[in-house]
């Protein structure tokens, strides 16, 4: 079903606490769904915010929700039976390549609209997730496939960037002349992602990042989300290497609320208030 | 090559303003869709948020929003401009402001800037000190069109609400102030939308304007009513996402038709496809859009040629991605 006028009131029916930061919460709903897409979530008196599915069933999906700003705190503060209202899902969602060579590649609660595609992905995929520290790294338990872990401290993994990581795994394919990527599928800060299109064009490996920006709508007409010439809540949130290499505002400029461009720096420590 | 204010305009459709226009870069993508003339979202004198949300809602009819005139402010808008100073399109510019002093001191700024129009933006519904109350009253219509005009050296439009208790005497005196154009209709309303479950309004503000197919009907009424009041051109909007729709409006009396919530019908490429759909009317009944104007106001109209069926692409842009 797709439910993208009125919102509709649905209970939380479980909730899953990550960690201090991290916790998703379930709704009892069959709902259409691509990995990538994402829902209007509606706190009746507080605000609407744009999600990502990162939990999908035939009668269930969740969200996960990062201690940010004044709404995800009150989102994460939600129990079983609290009604919260939904409006999606929107957007266009992951171009999902049927091959075996292909990475994903996650940075903090970038892995929540990244988690339902690598369940979808060739299990031969390469798959890297940097967080903070090792506390901060979201489903530990989740996936069946090999994941490469990053962070900041080096509390698990490598020390370092997921470039760090991938540029490597690239490196070893040339290197050994086995089968480069055919696709690069990323979401995490939009510095991180920018990192991860330049080393692709660097090799001539396609992607597909998630942007995010400040949404109102949802479906491509109040401009608030524009990025260069892309509405990033219809045309995207999944852009792709053609896309990307014209979109001159990709990790350079963000609207703010009254629609002023400004650093993507500036926009970052406004969302995070 | 349409021509309207003495503006070169390569098709007869109008972005409305408040729908996309955030960005040089974006309005250009929209006049490369097929639209003529795009207008930038609403211009104010200080920087303003807008509402919370919820402030936009689909209502399968149409669409309800309290977005709120959010803008960076007419003077911090410096990269926007230069952005927009290169441009290969025509632009109108909306304004506002809380009072007349503040629409001229906004008007002045934004008219050395250098677009090709300017819209007053006299009737938007959604903010409690700004727009509308300038467009239910006379004195004020004429007051702050005459005040915008002495300022300006670019041909001004003024955007009208159907919440006039008679939109066209409101025309009338903006004509006599200096207008130069009409543009009919902003949002009806405003309405409201209760969750039943939330036991609240759904939009943060409560209320908020109706646009889109539910207020068609009274957008062409009012287009109606004002061409039988003034000579100057028309731009008619309110409802319209297909080309049967287009002719409607031209034949109440408008010179150029504008469309916002068709975008969320039809996507961004419903420009072309209003234009083909538009074109084709016109071709299979030998007529012209010049010779359609006002044509409902010919009393002894009759058909002249037989009905034709016009192929329409309605498939919502939205639903196609998903399985």
């Amino acid at each position: 079903m797709i439910f993208d006028r009125k919102p509709v009131m649905v209970q939380v029916t479980r909730k899953t606490v990550h960690n201090p930061g991290f916790v998703t919460l379930f709704f009892d709903l069959a709902i259409d769904f691509q990995p990538g897409r994402f829902i209007m979530v509606w706190l009746p008196g507080v605000d609407e915010k744009p999600y990502t599915i990162s939990y999908h069933g035939p009668e269930r999906f969740g969200i996960t929700i990062e201690a940010k700003g004044r709404f995800s705190r009150q989102a994460l503060s939600l129990s079983p039976g609290d009604w919260v209202g939904i409006r999606g899902p929107f957007g266009n969602g992951f171009d999902i390549i049927p091959s075996p060579h292909v990475a994903v590649v996650a940075g903090g609660c970038g892995m929540a609209p990244l988690a339902p595609l690598v369940e979808r992905l060739d299990p031969n995929l390469y798959f890297v997730h940097g967080a903070r520290t090792k506390d901060f790294i979201l489903y530990p338990q989740r996936f069946a496939v090999k994941r490469h872990f990053t962070t900041d401290d080096g509390s698990l993994g490598h020390r370092g960037f997921v470039t760090d990581l991938l540029a490597a795994e690239i490196r070893r394919r040339k290197d050994q002349a086995q089968p480069q990527f055919d696709m690069v599928y990323a979401c995490g800060p939009e510095m991180m992602m920018h990192a991860v299109f330049t080393l692709c064009e660097a090799h001539g490996i396609l992607c597909q990042v998630s942007l995010e920006r400040y949404m109102r709508c949802g479906f491509g007409v109040c401009g608030a989300c524009v990025c260069s010439d892309q509405v990033v809540c219809t045309d995207g949130p999944v852009f792709n290497s053609d896309q990307l290499q014209k979109m001159t505002d990709f990790n350079r400029t963000a609207l703010l609320k009254s629609g002023q461009p400004v650093a993507l720096s500036e926009y970052v420590s406004w969302r995070c208030q | 090559m349409d021509k309207f204010l003495g503006i070169q305009l390569k098709t007869p459709l109008v972005l409305a303003s408040g729908i996309l226009g955030n960005n040089a870069a974006i309005l250009s993508r929209v006049h490369g869709a097929g639209c003529g003339l795009v207008t930038m979202k609403s211009i104010g004198p200080a920087r303003r948020d807008g509402h919370n949300n919820p402030t936009v809602i689909d209502l399968g009819c149409g669409m309800i929003n309290a977005v709120g005139l959010p803008t960076p402010g007419y003077d911090n808008m410096d990269a926007e401009w230069q952005a927009l100073s290169d441009r290969d399109f025509p632009l109108n510019a909306s304004i506002y402001g809380g009072s007349v002093a503040e629409f001229a001191e906004v008007a002045r700024f934004v008219s050395d800037q250098g677009p090709d129009c300017i819209e007053i933006n006299i009737s938007c519904p959604n903010s409690d000190h700004h727009g509308m109350l300038f467009g239910v009253d006379e004195k004020a219509a004429h007051a702050v069109t005459a005040a915008v005009k002495r300022v300006i050296d670019v041909p001004l439009i003024a955007k009208l609400t159907p919440a006039a208790p008679d939109i066209g005497r409101i025309a009338k005196a903006c004509e006599d102030a200096g207008a130069d154009a009409i543009c009919a209709i902003n949002t009806a309303g405003p309405g409201m939308v209760i969750d039943i479950e939330a036991k609240m309004p759904v939009l943060a503000f409560k209320k908020g304007g109706l646009s889109g197919p539910m207020i068609k009907p009274i957008a062409i009424r009012c287009v109606y009513d004002i061409f039988r009041a003034v000579s100057i051109p028309i731009i008619g909007l309110g409802g319209v996402t297909t080309g049967e729709d287009a002719l409607e409006m031209f034949m109440a009396g408008a010179s150029l038709v504008g469309m916002g919530s068709a975008v969320r019908y039809r996507g961004i490429q419903v420009f072309d496809m209003v234009n083909r759909e538009l074109n084709a009317w016109l071709d299979a009944h030998d007529t012209t859009r010049e010779a359609v104007i006002g044509a409902a106001h010919h009393l002894t109209g009759t058909p002249t040629h037989e009905p034709v069926s016009i192929k329409k692409d309605r498939s919502s842009r939205d639903r196609k991605d998903t399985p």
